[in-house]
This record gives structure tokens, C-alpha cells and sequence, in this order.
């Protein structure tokens, strides 16, 4: 059946490359990389100042955590408790304590994934906000872009059909046996992917911005109502902080399913535009 | 209690490590002076921004006198070793005196007694600090604008800086003396007060006694503890490190609205 299948496709099919991502939706895209990069760096390098998070407008040591990466004395050194709610777990090496220059260390996040690596908020705060500050300019020329050249329109708001039951359960099935759409239907982005980045660009980010604004005692004097919406400054820094490690997980499963789908083709889309698809011989491309 | 640790003090402690290990990459890069002037950019524009959003009386959130926290955490000092302070502090800061000069008409020196006689403000505010926690409290005191009014500003005057009297980082040549400045939008905004008071009692040492500035707009490196004397000047280069506050000379920013 497969053979068969494969045999078709040589025969019945020819390659052609159509274009797939503009230009802006490209330069947009890295510039993206590189900012939240560095904006997950440093934050966590700003995290580490103070490794514990509140719910509610006020929140310090003597206040209940919601979560804290702990140094606690054992014998005679160190281990690194994480607190989640009343749960801890023993993270020694990683959360709490982890090693620098091959001692333990009392440090919330470990220095091999905080900018700058070595203990530093005063920098960690001026990386963390000249790159948000490029990360929304980027996010509003990308935004202005994607609704007047209809973008949103065209690429990532999905047909009525397509957020049937059926075809979701159907789309779920594929992704999650690797089998991604092929031909005609590799022009368009799928329904989980058009949800997805629908809801990264129009969810996450913005709610990452917004929470990250309330926690600046200047901001709030101007949108005292941000406060009320997030339910307080320290419930705003535990939103900052969940909503980045849903941002994570997206760009893990992004970048996962990049490299399943075809590496080289999609890395060739997203640098020069160009994407490869199998098309019926007969069909006129345009490309 | 927990100090925030400088780059500076990071690097006394561990230039051995560095220049025997190597920085990374990474590093090498955060501490090119180059790419430390592009980042301030950012500093600029987050102050530009600011004020022209928030409007120059808006005032601070205030909340009510349920909403105040269970413990204040204090922060930085917590009781400043110097003689001079020390006997202030056995005399209940009876000899106390806030010393407000500089490029002002009228100087003048102030007792504590004084200070409290004046027409006070109280709000309920939360100190934000820059490690991350927030802590809500009611202060009272002096409304900063009306003593200046009361000394009367020259017209060359620019910032108000505040001298404090604890010495948080012991150094040979007196650069670790704590002090703050801020501009004459925030002197003059009505929520910037001289607190004699927190929670309805005189401010303990722990807190800043016998007066300490609030800024509410602003981070609490900006609220300086223990003061002594306010000056008026025109420009912050001259003093201790020129970047107008003991933290914004070890790296943090001078404008601390976010």
C-alpha cells in the first residue's frame, strides 16, 4: 500500500516550490527569535533576584508563596527545594541550587540559562527592556501588517469547516502519528496551527506585555485598571512567569514539529519564502 | 536580609574565577561598554514614554487599610552603623535636623518636632521593589513640594538629591554612601512626602527613622531611608559616582518607573 502510494506520487506529481511567507512575516519571525530569547534569558536572570512568586497586589518573604525555588541547609551543604503550593521536590543541581564554577550555589534558575550568567539584576533588567522594547515595535509592525495586507485573513483564521469536531479529531490524529498534510493541502496551514499561532499572537504575547506593564509602578499610575484585570502586582508577575512557560512549550513543540515536517523545507520558508509542494502533474502552478 | 548584589561586587568576588576560567560568549558580550550604551536606549525611552502616558499629578494606586501587608519587609539597611547616626538614635532624634539647601533661596534646617507640625499627607501605597516583591503600607508626612515652596527653588535647580545617613557599602573612599535623587516632576507630584510615620506610628529604624522619601511612582531604591539633607542642583554628574543615586551608580536605571 505504501509502496504504491509512493510510486503514485513519483509518477502522478511534480514538485514546485510556492510562496509561502512574505517578507515581513519572515523578518518579523527572527527578529521574534532573537527577542524572546534574550527577553527569557534575562527575565530569568530577573526571577532570580527574587526566586519566589505571590498572588495578590502584595508579596515578599514573610508572605505565602504560590512557588519558590529554595536554598535549604542539608548536613553539611545545600539543596534546592521547589515549592509548588504546598508540594516541594528536591531539584538539587537545577532549581534552588545548582553549580557555579563547582560549587552549589543558592540560585533560583542555574547560570547556564540566565543572561547575563553570573548574579547581575541591574543588567538583566537593561537587556530585558531594550529587547521588549524592539519585541513591541516588531509585535506592532507585524500586527498592523498582518490586518491591512490580510494576513490574519488569509493565513490564520480557519473556515468554518474546519473547526468541525471531526476534522480537529482528524487533524489531532495525524499530528500526533507525524503524518502532516501533503499537496494542495501543504498550501495552507492546518487548523491546530492556525489556533496556535491564533492564540500564541493573540493571547500569550499580548497577555505577556500587558502582565509585564503591571508590574512597573509608573505604568500603573496610568492603567490602574491592568491591576484590577490581573488581580494585583504579584498576581501579575505569577501570570508573566506562566504565561513565558507556555511561550516554551509552544516554541518547543513549534521547533519540534519543524524538524518532523520537513527541516529543510520549512527552514528555506521561513528564510527565503520558498516552500516545496508536491502537486498533481496536470494542475497549473502558480508559483 | 537579603542585599541585591552588584555587578561590581560580583566582580571583586569573582575576578580571579573569570580570568582564569574565561567568560563565556555571552558574558564577554553583556560587558562591552558599547553594547551597554545601546541598551540604554531603552532607559530613555521607558522615561519619554512614561510621562507622556501617565500625566505629571496622576497619582499612584491607594489602597485601603485592609489591603496593607501583615510584615513590611525592610530592605537595603536596617540600622546604620555610624556614630553619628547612633547618637541621634539614643536622643530619640531629639538633635536630629534635615538639613534642605543647595541652589535654594532660603536655607533651612528642620528638627523632627518641626517637620511633624507641618501639614501632613497619608496614603496607602505598595513599594514595588526591583528584585520583584511588594509590600503595601500607609505613610505619612511632609508633602515634599510644600517645603520646597517653603525654601523657595532658584531657578537653576533641576533635581532634588537626598543624602542619607547610612553607608551601605564600606568603601576607602566614601562612594558608598547612600543617596537619591529624582526630578522636579516627582518633587512636586502631590504623593512624593517626607514619611516621618508608617501604620500610624513614628517609622522605626528598620524603616527609615526618623524620615524617609517616598516616591510612588516609582521602585523602592528610589524610596531613600535615613535622611539627612536635601540639596537642589542643576546636574548629577558632580556627585559621588554622577548617575544621581547609589544603585543607579552600580548599574540599575536613574529612572526607576519600571
Amino acid at each position: 500500500m505504501e509502496i504504491m502510494e509512493a510510486l503514485n506520487h513519483r509518477i502522478g506529481s511534480k514538485r514546485v516550490l510556492i510562496r509561502r511567507h512574505s517578507l515581513t512575516v519572515r523578518l518579523s519571525h527572527w527578529l521574534n527569535v532573537l527577542c524572546m530569547t534574550v527577553l527569557l534569558f534575562s527575565g530569568l536572570q530577573i526571577f532570580n533576584a527574587h526566586p519566589a512568586l505571590y498572588w495578590g497586589q502584595y508579596g515578599a518573604d514573610n508572605d505565602p508563596s504560590v512557588l519558590s525555588l529554595e536554598a535549604a541547609e542539608e548536613g553539611d551543604g545545600i539543596k534546592g527545594v521547589t515549592r509548588i503550593g504546598g508540594l516541594s521536590f528536591d531539584t538539587t543541581g537545577v532549581l534552588g541550587v545548582s553549580n557555579v564554577d563547582g560549587e552549589a550555589t543558592a540560585r533560583g534558575f542555574p547560570s547556564w540559562i540566565t543572561l547575563p550568567s553570573y548574579q547581575d539584576l541591574a543588567t538583566g533588567r537593561r537587556w530585558h527592556f531594550f529587547f521588549a522594547w524592539l519585541f513591541v515595535i516588531n509585535g506592532l509592525i507585524y500586527m498592523a501588517y498582518g490586518f491591512i495586507a490580510r494576513h490574519f485573513r488569509r493565513d490564520l483564521l480557519p473556515a468554518r469547516d474546519e473547526l468541525s469536531p471531526g476534522n480537529l479529531r482528524h487533524e489531532i490524529v495525524d499530528h500526533a502519528r507525524l503524518r502532516f498534510p501533503k499537496g494542495e493541502k501543504a498550501r495552507r496551514y492546518n487548523a491546530l496551527q492556525k489556533l496556535t499561532y491564533l492564540l500564541v499572537i493573540f493571547i500569550l504575547l499580548p497577555v505577556m506585555i500587558a502582565t509585564g506593564l503591571t508590574m512597573s509602578p509608573g505604568f500603573d499610575a496610568f492603567a490602574p485598571w491592568l491591576l484590577d484585570i490581573f488581580g494585583g502586582r504579584q498576581s501579575a508577575r505569577t501570570l508573566h512567569f506562566i504565561t513565558a512557560s507556555a511561550l516554551v512549550a509552544f516554541v518547543v513543540v513549534h521547533v519540534a514539529m519543524v524538524i518532523v515536517s520537513g527541516l529543510f523545507n520549512n527552514m528555506r520558508s521561513m528564510i527565503t519564502g520558498r516552500y516545496a509542494i508536491d502537486v498533481d502533474d496536470r494542475t497549473e502552478v502558480k508559483p | 536580609m537579603s542585599r541585591i548584589i552588584t555587578r561590581r561586587r560580583f566582580l571583586i568576588g569573582s575576578t580571579l574565577t573569570a580570568s582564569t576560567l574565561g567568560l563565556s560568549g555571552c558574558d564577554a558580550l553583556v560587558e562591552s561598554p558599547k553594547v551597554q550604551s545601546i541598551l540604554k536606549i531603552a532607559e530613555g525611552l521607558t522615561m519619554k514614554t512614561q510621562r507622556a502616558l501617565i500625566g505629571d499629578d496622576t497619582l499612584a494606586r491607594e489602597y485601603s487599610l485592609a489591603d496593607i501587608s501583615p510584615s513590611f519587609r525592610a530592605n537595603g539597611t536596617s540600622m546604620p552603623d555610624g556614630a553619628q547616626y547612633q547618637d541621634l538614635l539614643s536622643r530619640q532624634f531629639s538633635t536630629w535636623q534635615l538639613e534642605v539647601g543647595g541652589l535654594v533661596e532660603r536655607p533651612a534646617k528642620l528638627s523632627l518636632a518641626a517637620l511633624k507640625a507641618m501639614p501632613a499627607r497619608t496614603q496607602i501605597t505598595r513599594h514595588d521593589c526591583v528584585e520583584g516583591w511588594s509590600a503595601i503600607g500607609q505613610w505619612s508626612g511632609v508633602p515634599l513640594g510644600a517645603l520646597l515652596n517653603q525654601v523657595g527653588l532658584k531657578p537653576e535647580a533641576r533635581y532634588i538629591v537626598f543624602h542619607c545617613a547610612d553607608e551601605y557599602e564600606k568603601t576607602l573612599d566614601g562612594s558608598g554612601w547612600y543617596y537619591e535623587s529624582i526630578d522636579l516632576v516627582d518633587a512636586f507630584h502631590p504623593q512624593t512626602i517626607l514619611a516621618h510615620s508608617m501604620n500610624g506610628h513614628d517609622l522605626e529604624v528598620a524603616h527609615g527613622a526618623p524620615l524617609r522619601l517616598r516616591v510612588e511612582r516609582q521602585l523602592g531604591y528610589k524610596q531613600a531611608k535615613y535622611l539627612m539633607r536635601i540639596e537642589a542642583v542643576s546636574d548629577l554628574s558632580t556627585l559621588y559616582g554622577g548617575n544621581g543615586g547609589f544603585w543607579e551608580d552600580r548599574g540599575y536605571e536613574w529612572y526607576a518607573g519600571i
